[in-house]
């Protein structure tokens, strides 16, 4: 067989790795460099800046918990969405993706409310530096979970017909989706800190 | 069963319709014809850019002659160019050449084709973001060309962008950025999948130590690609802000345009653009000449009939390359007031990184020792490569020292010094692999009597172009100039800029026998059977042109890439496919 690709389903067996693993590390590698970037951009900022105000004095810390613990909670029902493939259990996949899912939007959610309380006291970007990494940050973070949002529906409903054909490839492509999910909780669980609470 | 296989896949790809099969194609094949087609279209419009910059500095003032006409009143007033259109091409120029046309040529184009290729792969591991890439590429080369019809012009803060002037130019500012996520995310896909591919999808036995120099050279840019970029994308993001939104990430507090203070909230920092930029900038010059390396060790190995001299020597310094180029950025920033400590490293730093490219190229020059080369057309450009491309490494030294780069900083020197990297050295081994690869794409070679004339022509007028530059810049004139007659030091230097001026155009006449010889060995060209240079590396094995699926049967590879001239075998060459003796 020529023209086939080969570990698409099954590991490479020197890197032990699939194509579709070995290919999400390298994106998040990416990843890691873009908000290495923007991390980098706002300590050269915070440090030369005259004053710089206390996160808790300008945002609302206790909103922010909550979707701390929103995005946590969404990564251990995608860890249980992938377990259950793993399990042969294509029931509760779509259970626990389908929680995944809402607890995406969710968050969106309660960001809009921070938002618009933000927009409604005039304060814009435009404001001072502080509003501006701030939704900066926050807004390129919450492309990305609308991004990972997108992956996993696609998987919930049309992408999951791969479940009856390969049943391999399909669990590796949750695990991709999955470690990418990981990686937006990640980059919040840094934000959270450097912005509400320095 | 694999020829059955085959005979499937190729009937197969034939009822694909017209535009599944060649425009959104997931054939790393076609999409790699379709990447240099595309990329030699910027690198001519580019250069036309340029070539109409070059009669302002030849002639400041003097209406264009022929085309001068043609340009609206808000580019040129009576056939005389206004300086605000010269600073549109000089952006533009950059930005095509750079991220539209040498890149994408260099790893879109030849290492979408070869890559797969030469690692007996049949395809690369995900065809699907390899269209993406292209499209993605091709749609941010279109916005940038619709750049240049938006009120006010394209982008005219030249291809660094630097701020504060970027920040408040008109909005073809925007559009450049709009335009650069787009070429980002490109090179992203790309790179991904190169790596994937290389590391995967080797044929059986082909070991890292087997692969063709050119692989490891497509592998390092991709890792380079892959880190570099993501904080251009950072920065682009924060400017875009600083445009859109009103944020002031690079503007500093109290800035003064036009006479009046800004209006904007402040506290922002003009170098933090500098570092992110150049953070991808200076890495992106080895995206740049790792692929032209490969290429050129690739066409000499073949034309001088003996293995690469030192080819692990290459392949670890291309490494050693490839991290080092993470941290000398800063040597592009000696002038923003950087402190002594911090100029020290990256002296060092760049001393250092000029090592492994020195071993690069002393290994290639000593591969032609003892060799019976063959002068064809190829071999000429990639002969070729290495004095220009030794030129332009050399006279980056003292561009790497800051004692002496307060003298050359932003001088003509700098423009000749990395123009001889790109052009006359990369551009020049691009140059080589398409004759080089032309008959394995086709099945036809190009004419040797054109792409001579090509060759010696464009050698003698490139070097008529920039080789005066240094005396230019070592004479103080500044790059970015509008009209030099202004300036009483660079009145001396004047006379030269006719001399690069018409080198540049009759360079620009030396292109259209290769245009010809492109075009016409499609239909006329000489037939070719599979191996015509008689080479030994995998993407020989293959039927012409290569079918959907490339190989007729999965290769196995049994020796490294250069078995050249070995003694006690009856050719001089041993593919690396051959199971037995040859």
């Amino acid at each position: 067989m020529s023209a086939e690709i080969r570990y698409i389903s099954k590991p490479h067996p020197v890197s032990g790795l699939t194509n579709s693993k070995l290919g999400i590390w390298c994106f998040l590698a990416s990843e890691v460099m873009l908000f290495g970037g923007l991390f980098s951009a706002y300590i050269l900022l915070r440090t030369s800046a005259v004053e710089w105000p206390q996160g808790a004095s300008r945002l609302n810390v206790p909103l922010a918990t909550l979707n701390t613990l929103i995005l946590i909670i969404s990564s251990v029902t995608m860890v249980m969405s992938w377990a259950s493939l793993a399990m042969k259990e294509f029931g509760k996949y779509r259970k626990y993706m389908g929680a995944t899912v809402l607890l995406g939007f969710l968050f969106l959610v309660v960001k809009s409310f921070e938002y618009g309380h933000k927009f409604s006291h005039h304060h814009f970007p435009s404001t001072d530096m502080f509003y501006a990494l701030y939704f900066t940050l926050t807004g390129l973070h919450g492309l990305h979970v609308i991004g990972g949002i997108i992956v996993n529906l696609y998987f919930l409903f049309p992408g999951s017909a791969l479940w009856h054909k390969d049943p391999e490839q399909f669990t590796g492509r949750i695990e991709a989706a999955g470690l990418y999910w990981h990686f937006v909780d990640l980059v919040w669980i840094f934000l959270f800190p450097v912005l509400y609470l320095l | 069963m694999s020829s059955h296989a085959h005979d499937h896949d190729s009937s197969h790809s034939h009822k694909l319709p017209f535009w599944r099969k060649y425009i959104f194609s997931l054939d790393h094949k076609v999409i790699g014809v379709q990447y240099t087609v595309t990329s030699l279209v910027f690198l001519l419009l580019g250069f036309s850019l340029m070539m109409m910059m070059r009669w302002q500095l030849a002639y400041p003032g003097k209406p264009m002659p022929l085309i001068g006409n043609l340009f609206g009143d808000a580019l040129m007033v009576g056939g005389i160019m206004l300086p605000e259109f010269y600073n549109q091409l000089g952006a533009m120029h950059g930005t095509i050449m750079i991220f539209l046309g040498v890149v994408p040529l260099a790893v879109g184009g030849f290492g979408n084709y070869v890559l797969p290729l030469q690692i007996g792969a049949p395809d690369m591991a995900f065809p699907k973001l390899n269209m993406m890439s292209y499209w993605s590429y091709f749609v941010g080369g279109v916005v940038m060309l619709s750049s240049f019809f938006v009120s006010g012009g394209s982008a005219q803060s030249g291809w660094t962008s630097y701020p504060p002037l970027s920040d408040i130019a008109t909005s073809g500012q925007t559009v450049w950025l709009f335009g650069m996520v787009f070429l980002i995310t490109s090179s992203l896909l790309g790179s991904v999948n190169f790596i994937v591919t290389t590391i995967q999808l080797r044929a059986d036995g082909l070991s890292f130590w087997r692969l063709p120099f050119f692989v490891w050279a497509q592998f390092v840019t991709s890792f380079l690609l892959l880190l570099a970029f993501p904080p251009l994308e950072a920065a682009a993001v924060l400017q875009l802000m600083d445009r859109v939104a009103g944020t002031s990430f690079f503007l500093p507090s109290g800035l003064v345009v036009g006479g009046k203070i800004l209006e904007a909230s402040g506290g922002g920092n003009p170098v933090l653009w500098q570092h992110l930029f150049w953070f991808l900038a200076h890495p992106e010059v080895y995206v740049l000449i790792l692929p032209a390396m490969g290429i050129v060790a690739e066409v000499l190995a073949c034309n001088t009939r003996k293995p690469l001299y030192g080819y692990k020597a290459m392949v670890y310094s291309s490494i050693f390359l490839g991290f080092m180029s993470f941290i000398v950025w800063a040597h592009h920033m000696y002038l923003v007031g950087m402190s002594t400590t911090m100029s020290g490293f990256f002296q060092i730093t760049t001393m250092i990184i000029s090592i492994p490219s020195v071993v690069i190229l002393t290994a290639l020059l000593l591969s032609l020792w003892g060799a019976s080369i063959r002068f064809n057309t190829p071999n000429l450009f990639a002969m070729a490569f290495l004095p220009m491309f030794g030129i332009g490494g050399l006279t980056g030294l003292p561009l790497g020292l800051a004692a002496s780069d307060i003298h050359l900083h932003d001088t003509y020197y700098v423009i000749g010094h990395f123009h001889y990297v790109v052009a006359p050295g990369t551009i020049f081994a691009l140059f080589a692999g398409i004759y080089h690869w032309f008959p394995k794409v086709t099945g036809r070679k190009m004419s040797e009597i054109l792409g001579k004339i090509h060759f010696f022509f464009s050698f003698i007028f490139i070097n008529g172009v920039f080789m005066p530059m240094f005396i230019q810049g070592l004479a103080g004139v500044s790059r970015r100039l509008y009209d030099p007659t202004q300036y009483a030091h660079a009145l001396p230097t004047q006379p030269l800029n006719i001399v690069m001026s018409v080198s540049a155009w009759l360079l620009g006449l030396a292109q259209i026998p290769f245009i010809f010889n492109f075009f016409g060995s499609l239909f006329f060209g000489k037939k070719t059977g599979d191996n015509p240079w008689k080479a030994t590396t995998l993407e020989w094995a293959t039927p012409t042109p290569p079918p959907h699926g490339n190989f007729a049967t999965p290769p196995v590879v049994y020796r490294g890439p250069y078995e050249y001239s070995v003694p006690g075998q009856k050719n001089d060459f041993w593919p690396q496919h051959m199971s037995g003796d040859n």
